[in-house]
Parts: C-alpha cells; sequence; structure tokens
C-alpha cells in the first residue's frame, strides 16, 4: 500500500477534487468508474422497470396498468438494458482494463474518453423523462413500440418516440467515440513487444466490438434518423402510402440489431477466458482458435440479420440463406465452448465467486445459444416467432451470457479496482440466488412460449396463469438478490481484507503487477514484455 | 497473423509521434463511421433496386405498362385471389367485387373494386399493392390500375374501379396461385 500511496501522491499535482474531478476527468480509470457506476444504476432502473411488467402478468388479466404503459415500460426496460447497463459495464471494463492490460499509461483520446462518457447520463434522462412529462400531462408517456421502433407504430407514436430517437442519437455517437478509442489505443498504445497475437483475450474480445460498433451504429443512427424525418418533415422512407416500407426499417434495424447481440457479448467472451484459466491455474487453451472464432463471428454477425424477422415475408432463398448463415454461427461458437471447457480441463480449479459466475456463465449462456438454434430454423420460426420462447432464449443469452458475465468481471476485478476483497460469503449468496431464480424466471417462459404465448402483450390466456406466477415470483426474487450485489460492492468499496497485487493466485497479466488499488497514474514507463 | 506480429517495429516512439498517429487512425475511424452512416441511406435506393428484381416486398408495377403481344399460354392455368384492407384513418369500405379469377398467362383480364366513401368530407385514398408470394409480384403485370393515382370520393360517393393485367407467361412454374391484396391509405392534402 504504501508504494501506491507514493505514486499516487508524486502525480497529484493539477487535477480537480470533488465534483470537478469527475466532470473534467480524462483519467481512464475515473472514466472507467463512472461507466460502471453508471451501469449498475441503470440496471436497477431497468430492473425496477420489468418487475413492474411482471407485476402485471402475475395473473391474467389487467389489474395495475393500462396496456400503452405496460407496452412503454418493455421498450424502456430493454433499451435501458442494453444501450444503458450492458454497453456501459462493458465500456467501463474497456477503460479500467485494457491500458492496464496492454501496459498503456491511459486511453489514447483521453479527452474523447470523458465526453463519451458525458454523453450518457443525458441520454438516460431524454429515455426516461417522458414518463415524468406524462403525470404533468404533456405527451402520453415514454416510447411504447419496444425497443425496435419497427413502423408504422413508431411514425403513428408519441413524443416518447422522439425522445427515444434523440437518446439513440446521443447513444450512438457516444458508443462510436468509445470505440475509437479503444481501437487507437489497442494499436497505438501496447507495450513493446506485447504483439497483437499476445494481447489478452479481453483486449481482442473489445477490438472486434469497436470495429462492429464503428460499422454499425451509423447505420441503426440513419434509421431513427430516417424514421425522425417520417414523423415530422413529410418523408416516406416507411410510410407505404408514399411509396416507402416498413419492412425496409427491419432490415436497416437489424442490419444493427444483430451485430449489436454480438457487441453485448464479445467483451465478455474475452474476459471469460481470462478468469477461467485464472482459477483452473493452467494457461488459457486454443488462443489462437479463439482470436479467429472471435473474428469469424464478428464477420458472420454482420451477414444474418433477416433471421429476426422470418415471418415478415420474403423469398425462399433468402429464408435459406439466412437460416443456414445463422446456423453457421454457432460452428466459431462451439469451438469457444470447447475451448473454455478444455481451459478447466484438470486444471486445480478454486470455485470463488468469479469462477461460480464464469462457470455458471458457460452453462446458462450455452442454453441461451442452443434455444437460439431451434429458432434460426425458419420452419420452427413460424411456430416461435414472438412467443415467449423468444423472450426466454434472448434472456438466456443477455441477462446469463450478458450480465452474469459482467457480474463475473465485477468479482473478478473488484479487488484490483479497490484494492479490498469482496466479502466471499455474500458473494457466492449472489451467485446462488441469481443463477437459480434467473432459470425459475425464464424456464417456465421457455413452456409458455412453446404453447404459444404472446410477448408483448400484457395479458394472456388462462392455461398460462401458473407458469407464469412462478416467473413472476421467481423475477421478483431475481431482482432482489441484486440488491446484495449492490451491497456487496458498497462494502468492498468501502473497506475490507486488503487485496493483495496478485490478488488470484492463478492470475496471468500485466493489471495484476501493479498494486492494489492502480496508481492514479500507471505504466508511465512502459513495461516490456518477452 | 504474421503480418499482424511484427507490428512492433512501425509502432510510434516519442510522445508526439504517438499523438499524431493517434489523431490520424482516429480520423480515419471517424470516416469509417461516417461511411457506414452514408451506406445506411444508400440502403434505401438498393432496397427498392433488390425489390423490383426480386419482388421481396411484394410491389407491382406502379405505373400502366404499354401494352405489348405477350403470347397466351393456354397450357397452365393461374389463380389469382384478391384481398383489401382500408387502413386506419381512412372512412371507406372497399372490397374486391370477385374473390379470384382463373387465367392463362399473357392473357389480359380485368377485375373490379368498390369503394364508398362513409363520412361526410370529401376523402381522398391511395392504394398500395401487394402480392403474396413476393416473387409473383415481379410478373402481375398492370395495364391500367385505380392504384396508380389518387382517388378521391365525395360524401357518401360509390365508385366501381377497374384493374386491367396480365400474367408474364414467364412465371416461375412453381407458382400457379398468387394473392393480390391492396390497402387503401387516407391521402387527403392537410
Amino acid at each position: 500500500m504504501s508504494t501506491t500511496t507514493v505514486a499516487h501522491d508524486e502525480v497529484h499535482h493539477d487535477h480537480p477534487s470533488g465534483i470537478m474531478r469527475w466532470l473534467t476527468t480524462t483519467n481512464h480509470k475515473d472514466i472507467g468508474t463512472m461507466y460502471l457506476t453508471f451501469s449498475l444504476v441503470m440496471f436497477l432502473v431497468g430492473g425496477a422497470m420489468v418487475l413492474g411488467i411482471r407485476a402485471e402478468l402475475f395473473q391474467p388479466g389487467l389489474q395495475l396498468m393500462n396496456p400503452d404503459f405496460y407496452n412503454q415500460l418493455i421498450g424502456v426496460h430493454a433499451l435501458i438494458m442494453i444501450f444503458a447497463a450492458l454497453m456501459p459495464a462493458a465500456t467501463g471494463f474497456a477503460n479500467w482494463m485494457i491500458p492496464l492490460q496492454i501496459g498503456a499509461p491511459d486511453m489514447a483520446l483521453p479527452r474523447l474518453n470523458n465526453w463519451g462518457f458525458w454523453l450518457l447520463p443525458p441520454s438516460a434522462i431524454l429515455l426516461t423523462l417522458p414518463f415524468t412529462l406524462a403525470l404533468f400531462g404533456i405527451g402520453d408517456g415514454a416510447i411504447a413500440t419496444g425497443w425496435t421502433f419497427y413502423p408504422p407504430l413508431s411514425v403513428q407514436g408519441g413524443i416518447g418516440v422522439d425522445f427515444a430517437i434523440f437518446a439513440v442519437h446521443l447513444l450512438g455517437v457516444s458508443s462510436v467515440m468509445g470505440s475509437i478509442n479503444i481501437i487507437v489505443t489497442l494499436f497505438n498504445m501496447r507495450a513493446p513487444g506485447m504483439t497483437l497475437m499476445k494481447m489478452p483475450m479481453f483486449a481482442w474480445g473489445w477490438l472486434i466490438t469497436a470495429f462492429l460498433l464503428v460499422a454499425t451504429i451509423p447505420v441503426l443512427a440513419g434509421a431513427v434518423t430516417m424514421l425522425l424525418t417520417d414523423r415530422h418533415f413529410g418523408t416516406h422512407f416507411f410510410d407505404a402510402a408514399g411509396g416507402g416500407d416498413p419492412i425496409m426499417f427491419q432490415h436497416l434495424f437489424w442490419f444493427f440489431g444483430h451485430p449489436e447481440v454480438y457487441i453485448l457479448l464479445l467483451p465478455v467472451w474475452g474476459f471469460i477466458p481470462q478468469i477461467l484459466q485464472t482459477f483452473s491455474r493452467k494457461p488459457m487453451y486454443g488462443y489462437k482458435a479463439q482470436v479467429y472464432s472471435l473474428w469469424a463471428i464478428g464477420a458472420l454477425a454482420v451477414v444474418v440479420w433477416a433471421h429476426h424477422f422470418f415471418t415478415a415475408g420474403m423469398p425462399v432463398p433468402a429464408l435459406l440463406y439466412f437460416m443456414y448463415s445463422t446456423m453457421a454461427i454457432s460452428l466459431p461458437l462451439a469451438v469457444l465452448f470447447f475451448c473454455w471447457i478444455k481451459t478447466m480441463w484438470k486444471g486445480s480449479m478454486t470455485f470463488e465467486t468469479p469462477m461460480l459466475f464464469a462457470v455458471g456463465w458457460i452453462i446458462l449462456f450455452g442454453i441461451g445459444g442452443l434455444t437460439g438454434l431451434v429458432l434460426a430454423d425458419v420452419a420452427a420460426d413460424a411456430q416461435y416467432h414472438n412467443s415467449y420462447f423468444v423472450v426466454a432464449h434472448f434472456h438466456y443469452t443477455l441477462f446469463a451470457g450478458g450480465i452474469m458475465g459482467i457480474m463475473a468481471g465485477v468479482y473478478y476485478w473488484l479487488p484490483k479496482m479497490t484494492g479490498n476483497m469482496y466479502d466471499e460469503t455474500l458473494g457466492k449468496w449472489h451467485f446462488w440466488l441469481t443463477a437459480i431464480s434467473f432459470n425459475l424466471t425464464f424456464i417456465p417462459q421457455f413452456f409458455v412460449g412453446l404453447a404459444g404465448m404472446p410477448r408483448r402483450i400484457p395479458d394472456y390466456a388462462l392455461q398460462f396463469a401458473e407458469f407464469n406466477m412462478i416467473s413472476s415470483i421467481a423475477a421478483f426474487a431475481l431482482g432482489l438478490s441484486q440488491l446484495l450485489f449492490v451491497y456487496v460492492i458498497i462494502k468492498c468499496v468501502k473497506g475490507g481484507k486488503k487485496a493483495t497485487d496478485k490478488v488470484w493466485e492463478g492470475a496471468e497479466g500485466l493489471e495484476w503487477t501493479l498494486p492494489s488499488p492502480p496508481p492514479y497514474h500507471s505504466f508511465t514507463e512502459q513495461p516490456v514484455i518477452k | 497473423m504474421e503480418p499482424l506480429d511484427n507490428t512492433d517495429s512501425l509502432k510510434p516512439k516519442t510522445k508526439a509521434e504517438l499523438e499524431s498517429a493517434n489523431a490520424k487512425l482516429a480520423k480515419k475511424m471517424v470516416w469509417v463511421a461516417a461511411g457506414s452512416l452514408l451506406f445506411a441511406f444508400a440502403l434505401v435506393p438498393l432496397y427498392d433496386v433488390l425489390c423490383s428484381i426480386t419482388g421481396l416486398n411484394g410491389k407491382t408495377n406502379n405505373e400502366a405498362l404499354t401494352l405489348t403481344k405477350a403470347k397466351v399460354d393456354t397450357s397452365r392455368n393461374i389463380t389469382v385471389q384478391f384481398t383489401s384492407a382500408v387502413m386506419p384513418g381512412l372512412g371507406w369500405n372497399f372490397y374486391p367485387k370477385q374473390a379470384s379469377i382463373t387465367l392463362h398467362p399473357g392473357k389480359i383480364e380485368t377485375v373490379l373494386f368498390e369503394a364508398k366513401n362513409i363520412t361526410g368530407q370529401v376523402v381522398v385514398g391511395q392504394a398500395i399493392p401487394s402480392v403474396t408470394p413476393g416473387i409473383a409480384s415481379v410478373y402481375l403485370k398492370k395495364v391500367e390500375c385505380f392504384c396508380f393515382v389518387n382517388q378521391s370520393l365525395k360524401p357518401g360517393e360509390t365508385k366501381v374501379m377497374p384493374l386491367r393485367f396480365f400474367i408474364d407467361p414467364a412465371l416461375p412454374k412453381d407458382v400457379s396461385e398468387m394473392t393480390l391484396s391492396y390497402s387503401f391509405f387516407e391521402a387527403t392534402k392537410k
């Protein structure tokens, strides 16, 4: 700890303290912390919204809210979880850990970094403000189209749609800036001797994510801009009466939307192998195979989009192409799964909280991936499209595959970031509560989906009542378990057993050579990699 | 991956070099982002071209074809079914006068649709066609259609509107049935 204090004092020259420190900071650790904090807050906001949804679905019939408000909750829940919880969490880790992992003093473009973060709070406000405005009789609430903005509904919608469009613009600018920063950092700032093929896997995951973001976020920005001009300036991009085509929006949206799925997951695929190797105490298996698989998935991600709307109507050859190309993604993904499992194989495994999350993540994300193969089948999709089967599938990929992965990362790096060990017992409790209640929430949704319950509807047939009741009770357990997560984090930030530099016995990588917590300015002299 | 592995010697060494290299690469990435924004808008005409070739969106020709002597193929019978829809905001009744017809490819047929304005105002509407299966839309050729222009109906007025069309004999062999649907949209200037 003494080295930390010295290093900290030495460089503690001209940055302001208090609120101005956070507003003006260009330090990658500060910005990373802000991203992660913002993400945690928005995770709770988005979670609170979905508890409203599950409360309404506790019983058939309409009890708590009108259908329009229900639709608003559905749409804003998804937008917040995707853009304001999952993406900022991954960016927060990137800011904190990429410079430490590649031996760089900071991110390449620190001012851009600050700007990228401070666009997020305004966009979160834009997304949620219409709820409040509606209370004062202004407008009719938030966007009620679901997160996908499909016209004609989104062209007919109220001011909530405009707010959401501008929020998406800001979020898009923010993530493109963050991505450019990461790409430049990874190409120009690696320590001498660290070739690309010696980069940590997390850096690889993020590099591909960043390329996907730069290539596809502008397409989303373009699509919602067309929506805006259709709404207010008399254009007919998506208006059939004026010669436009609403189906075109689905193509534009999912050209962004499918790569977005991998944007959310690739950073996690990066650090999960690092966690597995740490707690298996043996080197990562198949580093090259993993890197190539990540590239293959990144490339396939942009050519499979239309599997999201097989039922919207398209020629049979197109259906077949999108089906086969979608299924082809399972090949590189299977390579990754084998590498993850082989990394653990015959290792000296221990099951601290990050490892519990990582191993649970492999199983649950695996279920998410396999159920995706069912939906990729054109013939099966005709039955399961827009059913609760889809809802359960993408929560296995995005809650288990995304958020539980992020949680593994939080427990893995929290001692490094704060200098204190978190409460291991509570951490394990958090894992088991989350894993069990998550499964109890979503397994019943597979069943009701197979039986034909449609998604995005506040009411349902009596035959689905029992499963929905189980799902709702488990969802509340899942939500409340996350308060434990918040408590563990706060407790760890405030104090606890001091963490060693290496933190974990099997930890490998540059970040573990620094003190815990690392000094405010680290690697001002770049280490040399042999 | 060998070329990638040897980039070390190319990496900037001094602080000034690093900053200019960073700015350069960042600018390149901004161009990539700008390029993909442009690409999004370029997809709009691209989509129209793709649709007119593949019939992806079920649209038919929206201007009258000059009549060519198509050879009638009496060896095949094609059934064309008709459906109609009135979009929200348009106070009309609108339906096809016949549920379906069966015809030989190449033969010109006339079918009738009837629209009635049930409001107290003059209302202008625009019919938008869609053919299922999509691929058939390329082969359904219209000689005359009420959907080529706006239709205006006085209060309470009823109008019988003709559609003259033929099926291109080049229609793929596996298509023997198609559905032509018309949706009428409100098009009154406000």
